[in-house]
C-alpha cells in the first residue's frame, strides 16, 4: 500500500505553497499529485512553479503527478490545460473528460481522478483502453461497490494494468459550481472576488442554523463540512487499494500520514473526532460515521 | 428551433403534445434515470404507448438513461436501453460512459444525446463524447451566454440547453452534495434530496425542514417555504445567515431566447419531469409563443408580460433568475 499527497484544493499563497512542498520533499509520501484544480483565476503558483516544484520533488524520490482541473469553461482554461498535457515528463491526472480526449490525442497515459464518472466495470475497462493508468474512485463510492467492480471478469483480466486509489483524508471535494461561493459570502460577484479565497486557507465553514457543519466553501467548489477520515478502514483495503490518497491540510498533514501508517494493518486505531466522518466507504451517507 | 418538453406521465406527454412541443423526453420505472421519483415514469406498456402517440403527431420521442449503471446490476442499465430502443424510441439521453458506447454498437441507428449528467461544460470534453457517436450536447447550467456562444461557434455538433425550471447551479452530475447527507444522489440513485429523507416539523408557529435530520432551513409564519432541496437552504457562514448557496428561486431564459436562437441553439430543454399535466401545459404553451415569435421576427422578439406572469407563477418561490447564463449571477 503506498501513500499518495492530493493536490492543494485551497488557495494559498506562494511562500506558504514553497515551504509546504520544501516538507513534503522530505516526507514520507510516495506519490504527490500538484496542480490548481479548483479555478483558474488562482495564480500564485503559475505552470512553470508547480513544473519546477515537480522537478525538485522527483529529485527527491518521488513519483510526481500533475493535477488538472475539474471544471473547465473558457477556451483560454483550456489552453493552460495543454500545458500540463504538454509537460514532457510527468503523469497527468485528469480531473474532466476533456483532458481525457487531450492525452488520449498524443496516446498518454493518465490517471482518471475522483469527478471522473466512472461507476462500473465497463465504463472502468473502456478508460483503461484509452490510456487509464491508476483509477481514483469518485468519492461517493463504497468499498463494497469497488470491490464490485474489481471482482467482475471483465476487469479481473486486466487487474495488473492499472492501479486503484481511494480518497481517504480530508474534506471531500462534492461539487463544483459556475458560481463563486467564497466570493458569494462576501458580497461579491465571480468577476470581482478579489481572490478572496486566499483568505480562508481551509474553506469557509457553513453550518446549519443549528450549527452542525454542513459543507466548507472552497471557491467555485463545495467540500464536506466533516472531514473524511479512513484511517481506522485501511486494514479491510488490503485487497482492493494500492494508493491511499490524503488531502493536504492547513495543519497536521505529515503527522496524519504517520498515523495512516501506523495503522495499514489495524495495529494502531485512532479515535476519530466529532466533526469526522467515513461513512461512503462503508456504503452509509457520507457524513455519517460507521 | 426545438422545444423538447418533459413528461413523468402519459398525461403529461399528451398535455406537452398537444400544447406545442416538438419532441417529449421521459425515463423508465426505475433508478436508470435522473427523476427516479415514487409514481413517476414509464414501464413498458406505457413507454410503447408513449411511443405510439408522439409518432402519430409526427414528433419525436426521447428516452433518458442517465444514471451511472451500477457494478451489481450492471444488466438493468443495458436492459433499459434495449428496451428504449426496441420500443421505437427516436433519441436515448446518455451520460454513463458504458452506456454509450453500449448504445453505439447495438443500436447505432438510434440517435445518442449526451445527458447533462455527463458534465460536458467544454470543446475538449465534447470532443471526448465524439468517440461514441454523439449527435447532440446537452449543456450544463453553470455556462454564462458567453461560454454557451463560444461552444456554438467552435463545436460542430447540435447543442440543447436549459431553458426553463428547477436551476441545478453545481455542474450535474459531478455533484454529490445529495449522497453526502442522505446516501443517494443523482448519479447512483437517480434523486437529489430524495423525498423519503425530508421531514417536516413545527416548533411554536416555525417550520423546519430537513433532510435526514439535518437543518436546512427555517421559515417564519406567513414565509413561502420551499422543498428542502440542500443546496437551496439557509445557512450560517460566518455572522451571516443566507441561501449560501443558491436562493429557491427557477431558471428562465426568455430574455435570451433571441441569442440562443442567433447562435444556432439545436434545442430548448423545459426541465420538470416530476410536474404535472397542468404545469407541462401552461410551460409549453408559453414557450411554444416565444419560439414562434422568435422565428418569425428574430430582431423584433420581445418578451411579452403575460408569458413572465405565467412562468413566475410556476417557479419556486415565484422567483425566476437568468442563472449563470447572466454573469453576474455568478
Amino acid at each position: 500500500m503506498k501513500f499518495s499527497l492530493g493536490p492543494v484544493q485551497y488557495f494559498w499563497p506562494k511562500d506558504q505553497m514553497l515551504q509546504f512542498y520544501r516538507e513534503v520533499a522530505d516526507s514520507d509520501f510516495d506519490i504527490i499529485y500538484l496542480g490548481e484544480t479548483v479555478c483558474s483565476k488562482r495564480r500564485e503558483l503559475k505552470f512553470d512553479d508547480y513544473f519546477a516544484i515537480a522537478k525538485t520533488l522527483h529529485e527527491a524520490g518521488k513519483q510526481v503527478c500533475l493535477s488538472s482541473m475539474t471544471l473547465y469553461e473558457a477556451p483560454g482554461e483550456l489552453r493552460e490545460l495543454r500545458k500540463y498535457i504538454d509537460n514532457g515528463e510527468f503523469l497527468v491526472e485528469a480531473n474532466d473528460v476533456g483532458a481525457i480526449s487531450m492525452l488520449q490525442e498524443k496516446n498518454l497515459p493518465f490517471v482518471a481522478g475522483a469527478a471522473i464518472n466512472c461507476y462500473n466495470q465497463h465504463t472502468l475497462r473502456q478508460l483503461i483502453s484509452m490510456g487509464l493508468s491508476r483509477w481514483v474512485m469518485p468519492v461517493e463510492l463504497s468499498g463494497q461497490w469497488l470491490a464490485e467492480i474489481l471482482s467482475q471478469s471483465v476487469i479481473a483480466d486486466i487487474r495488473c494494468c492499472f492501479n486503484t486509489e481511494v480518497f481517504a483524508f480530508g474534506h471531500l471535494p462534492l461539487a463544483w459550481s459556475g458560481r463563486c461561493f467564497t466570493a458569494r459570502s462576501e458580497n461579491r460577484s465571480k468577476d470581482q472576488c478579489e481572490l478572496c479565497c486566499i483568505n480562508y486557507p481551509a474553506g469557509r465553514e457553513v453550518k446549519s442554523q443549528d450549527g452542525t457543519d454542513v459543507f466548507v466553501l472552497n471557491g467555485i467548489q463545495t467540500q464536506s463540512g466533516f472531514r473524511y477520515n479512513l484511517v481506522n478502514q485501511l486494514n479491510t483495503m488490503a485487497d482492493t487499494v494500492d494508493i491511499v490518497r490524503l488531502s493536504p491540510q492547513v495543519e497536521g498533514t505529515f503527522d496524519w500520514l504517520a498515523k495512516f501508517k501506523a495503522n495499514i494493518n489495524g495495529a494502531a486505531p485512532q479515535q476519530l473526532s466529532v466533526t469526522d466522518s467515513n461513512g461512503y466507504w462503508l456504503n452509509l451517507a457520507g457524513m455519517a460515521t460507521g | 428551433m426545438e422545444l423538447l418538453c418533459p413528461a413523468g406521465s402519459m398525461p403529461a406527454l399528451k398535455a406537452a403534445i398537444e400544447h406545442g412541443a416538438d419532441a417529449v423526453y421521459i425515463g423508465l420505472k426505475d433508478d436508470t434515470n435522473a427523476r427516479h421519483f415514487a409514481g413517476l415514469n414509464f414501464d413498458e406498456a406505457k413507454l410503447k404507448e408513449a411511443v405510439r402517440f408522439v409518432h402519430l403527431h409526427g414528433k419525436k420521442l426521447h428516452v433518458a438513461i442517465n444514471t451511472f449503471a451500477h457494478p451489481d446490476n450492471y444488466r438493468r442499465w443495458q436492459h433499459a436501453v434495449e428496451l428504449a430502443a426496441n420500443a421505437g424510441a427516436d433519441v436515448l439521453i446518455l451520460a454513463d460512459i458504458a452506456m454509450l458506447a453500449y448504445a453505439a454498437e447495438r443500436f447505432p441507428h438510434i440517435e445518442r444525446h449526451l445527458s447533462v449528467q455527463a458534465s460536458a461544460t467544454n470543446a475538449a470534453a465534447i470532443n471526448f463524447y465524439r468517440q461514441f457517436g454523439i449527435s447532440r450536447v446537452v449543456l450544463p447550467r453553470v455556462l454564462s451566454i458567453q461560454q454557451v456562444r463560444a461552444l456554438a461557434r467552435s463545436c460542430d455538433i447540435d447543442l440543447e440547453v436549459f431553458a426553463f425550471g428547477s436551476l441545478c447551479i453545481m455542474a450535474e452530475g459531478r455533484c454529490y452534495l445529495s449522497s453526502y447527507m442522505t446516501g443517494q444522489s443523482p448519479n447512483t440513485a437517480g434523486a437529489c434530496s430524495p423525498a423519503a429523507f425530508v421531514n417536516w416539523q413545527d416548533n411554536d408557529g416555525i417550520l423546519e425542514s430537513r433532510l435526514n435530520g439535518i437543518l436546512i432551513d427555517r421559515f417564519s409564519p406567513g414565509e413561502n417555504a420551499g422543498y428542502p432541496t440542500l443546496c437551496k437552504g439557509r445557512f450560517s457562514v460566518g455572522a451571516d445567515t443566507y441561501h449560501a448557496l443558491e436562493e429557491p428561486t427557477s431558471l428562465n431564459t426568455l430574455d435570451l431566447l433571441p441569442q440562443l436562437y442567433a447562435e444556432g441553439i439545436s434545442s430548448l430543454k423545459i426541465e420538470g419531469r416530476q410536474r404535472s399535466p397542468a404545469y407541462v401545459a401552461q410551460i409549453t404553451k408559453v414557450w411554444r409563443a416565444a419560439i414562434d415569435a422568435v422565428i418569425a421576427a428574430p430582431d423584433h422578439f420581445s418578451v411579452q408580460a403575460d408569458w413572465q406572469h405565467v412562468l413566475a407563477s410556476l417557479s419556486e418561490g415565484s422567483q425566476t433568475t437568468l442563472g449563470a447564463y447572466h454573469r453576474q449571477w455568478k
